[in-house]
């Protein structure tokens, strides 16, 4: 019985340490400190199973000369799998690669993940919108395989490979039907590019047909972006290769505020990364004048990805309301608050909603 | 006359006959409406060196009537030239989907290179068999139509949430990530080639400068994405900016075409002309006809040095309102004002456009596309109603 006991209680202990899991915190520049530091707070008062491994990921000068990412930053990513990210400034400078670019490759997060949905309290053009679009996220257009073939004639490669096709076009289906959505759509340009955008439609095909519960319908591009300034409303999930996922995504961030209330997720399929994807804001950094919502969002959906959706469900209401009925919020939402007031305000409602 | 006169005198002998023709007429003649109308007749650039085949005073088109509801389209404007007495004859060229031999195409070109102007309805591209290459694409670039040009500007009563909008979007038309070429490396890896030549880029800008210095426009923004694409996109931002300077009276500057495609849904009353590439001057273009209404009512321009073409402006077969007498015939009926614009018939030109925009404006008979009831013919026989009273008005 004893033996029994242990064995219980080193399982219980075994539980309880990997209740709280670790995630790899980058604030990042400008307001990131300020607004990641809301999320921090909003957390602890959620009492969310959550502990943070800030990290620097300013750039050192390695073994090569080149200038990249700290290793430790690596190694810890590693370790928790999950990163929350705030705005990077992006550093001028010869020899650097991209940190988001680093990132993305260190751990092939192929899939970039942004709901936008109307927020109740911030008014825009657009009432009701609930689109996510799914973009593949590591080849396509972005492949940076360019080159001046004779003088004035250059030549840019837009890569896909039926891998990455498959893995994005099966990451949507599986998001769809976790998320409990309805349709997936595949925005494409086969008309044009037919080889390329052909082999990624096939893909698509091919996984919807392993879903039959989800809706599947094709669409160009071009008539998206048409009929998505119209009715956002006939839209539910969008799955794209690169380029055009770039675009419609800040299309539809558009439609419902821009990117200072757009959550953002980068998936691989052992690790993810979410992130905030305005800009650092220096003219309004250290002035408590920044709006956290997007960087909040985004935690919101990495609660979910790590299937704390108690936690997340309370959060993401908390920031809601306090968007919709309070008077706390910064000035970007039309409100008179700080970053402060705002977070503490979602802070009191999670208090009372328990 | 007074005006009060003359409208009585108007009042009562139409009010017999044409009572909605009398009241849209009065309706739409206060300023801030001629200001609409006039913008609604949007300006044709010719060029200098177009030819056109012109017999007896009479010139001659070719006519490609495409897919879906092109045909019926062009059925409409036919009848509207006949009514209007345009002297222009329409050479009707097959070129559809249909999967007929080359010669079809090979046909449709020389209708073109013999008339040097062309009126066509879109065609669709079968892209599931791989066989098929996209006909518009190739008519495109066989006759080397480098420029299109859109006008998304608002119309009063088209039911839309932004106002204020008169943007002209012009965009490269022959190279870049519709230049048709992939291959595939191994088995699933394809690479698709994006091509970007200075002489297209120069050409283009230069195009855009220039329509901008001839229709008093302010401000030229080129829509881009040479952050990631540095060498093809770098290449244009570089030459448009060069070019730019040469144009003084016209300001220039430049935006990353995610934050474009953004800022047009939140503040599109900022832009003027976007000069872009061809991928994302489709991406633009289909925004902004979104924004204004839809794509019932935008008309598109194709400039080659030599050759022009009109369509519709987001170039869509509208095979879903085929044979229903449902499709708004706007965009199709300013693509042939376009045209007459361009051989230089603008007593036409203005005829039909000033009755069309009546037709929208004053009788607002929308089709359900723009959120109304009213079918094709009747908008059609409305247009009609009003050009007589045109046509009476210029003799």
């Amino acid at each position: 019985m004893l033996t029994r006991n242990a064995a219980l209680l080193s399982r219980g202990i075994r539980q309880a340490s990997s209740d709280v899991r670790r995630v790899t915190l980058i604030p990042g520049d400008g307001i990131g400190p300020e607004i990641s530091s809301s999320v921090v707070k909003i957390f602890e008062a959620a009492k969310a199973p959550i502990d943070w491994d800030p990290v620097d990921v300013t750039p050192v000068k390695g073994k090569d000369g080149k200038m990249r990412i700290p290793p430790k930053c690596i190694e810890l990513m590693h370790q928790n799998k999950v990163g929350l990210k705030g705005p990077l400034a992006t550093p001028i400078g010869k020899g650097h690669r991209s940190l988001n670019l680093a990132v993305r490759l260190e751990f092939d997060l192929y899939a970039n993940v942004r709901p936008c949905r109307s927020l109740a309290g911030h008014k825009t053009l657009y009432d009701n919108v609930d689109v996510v679009t799914i973009r593949e996220n590591t080849e396509g257009e972005y492949s940076g395989i360019e080159h001046e073939v004779s003088k004035g004639v250059m030549q840019s490669i837009k890569l896909i490979t039926e891998k990455a096709s498959r893995n994005i076009a099966n990451y949507a289906f599986e998001y769809a039907r976790s998320q409990g959505r309805k349709m997936v759509t595949a925005v494409h340009k086969a008309n044009i590019m037919r080889m390329s955008d052909g082999l990624f439609l096939r893909m698509c095909r091919e996984e919807a047909a392993k879903y039959p519960d989800i809706k599947f319908k094709e669409a160009y591009l071009d008539t998206v972006c048409l009929n998505m300034v119209q009715d956002p409303s006939q839209y539910d999930v969008l799955v794209m290769p690169n380029l055009y996922g770039d675009i419609l995504s800040d299309l539809c961030a558009g439609l419902v505020g821009g990117l200072g209330v757009t959550p953002s997720g980068n998936i691989g399929k052992d690790a993810a990364v979410f992130e905030s994807v305005h800009g650092t804001a220096p003219d309004i950094a250290g002035q408590d004048k920044a709006n956290p919502t997007a960087l909040l969002l985004s935690s919101v959906m990495m609660l979910r990805y790590m299937k704390l959706n108690e936690h997340a469900r309370k959060i993401e209401n908390a920031c809601f309301e306090a968007i919709s009925e309070g008077n706390c919020k910064t000035g970007d939402l039309g409100g008179n608050g700080t970053c402060t007031s705002f977070t503490n305000d979602i802070i009191a409602r999670i208090q009372n909603s328990d | 006359l007074s005006s009060f006169s003359f409208d009585s005198v108007m009042g009562a002998l139409t009010k017999l006959m044409h009572s909605a023709v009398a009241r849209s007429t009065r309706a739409a003649s206060s300023a801030a409406i001629q200001n609409d109308m006039q913008r609604f007749r949007s300006p044709v650039m010719s060029t200098e060196k177009a030819m056109f085949a012109r017999y007896g005073g009479r010139s001659t088109v070719t006519v490609l009537a495409g897919d879906g509801i092109g045909p019926e389209m062009l059925k409409h404007v036919t009848k509207i030239f006949q009514f209007a007495n345009v002297p222009v004859d329409l050479e009707e060229v097959p070129l559809s989907s249909h999967p007929t031999a080359e010669e079809d195409l090979d046909q449709a070109l020389t209708s073109i290179r013999r008339n040097g102007v062309a009126l066509k309805g879109n065609i669709e591209t079968k892209f599931d068999d791989p066989t098929f290459v996209s006909r518009n694409m190739a008519l495109r670039r066989e006759l080397d139509l480098y420029a299109n040009v859109l006008h998304c500007h608002t119309i009063p009563t088209i039911p839309s949430r932004h106002k204020d909008i008169d943007m002209v979007v012009i965009r490269e038309n022959t190279e870049g990530e519709y230049s048709g070429l992939e291959h595939q490396t191994v088995e699933g890896v394809v690479e698709s080639l994006k091509v970007t030549t200075a002489e297209n880029i120069e050409r283009i800008c230069r195009f855009a400068f220039n329509y901008a210095m001839k229709y008093g426009r302010k401000k030229v923004t080129a829509v881009h994405k040479a952050n990631i694409q540095k060498l093809g996109d770098g290449l244009f931002l570089q030459m448009a900016g060069e070019m730019a300077k040469e144009y003084s009276a016209v300001e220039f500057d430049s935006m990353i075409v995610d934050n474009a495609s953004m800022q047009l849904v939140k503040r599109p009353q900022q832009f003027d002309i976007m000069l872009m590439p061809n991928l994302y001057g489709n991406i633009i273009s289909n925004i902004a006809c979104g924004l204004v209404g839809g794509p019932g009512l935008v008309s598109g321009m194709n400039f080659g040095d030599n050759y022009a073409v009109f369509e519709t402006g987001t170039r869509n077969t509208g095979s879903s309102l085929a044979g229903k007498d449902a499709a708004n015939p706007t965009s199709f009926i300013r693509a042939s004002v376009d045209m007459l614009r361009y051989l230089g018939y603008s007593v036409h030109a203005d005829i039909i456009s000033d009755s069309l925009f009546r037709v929208l404006v004053g009788d607002r008979l929308h089709t359900p596309d723009i959120g109304g009831t009213s079918k094709t013919s009747q908008m059609v026989d409305a247009l009609f109603r009003h050009m007589e009273v045109e046509i009476k008005k210029q003799m």
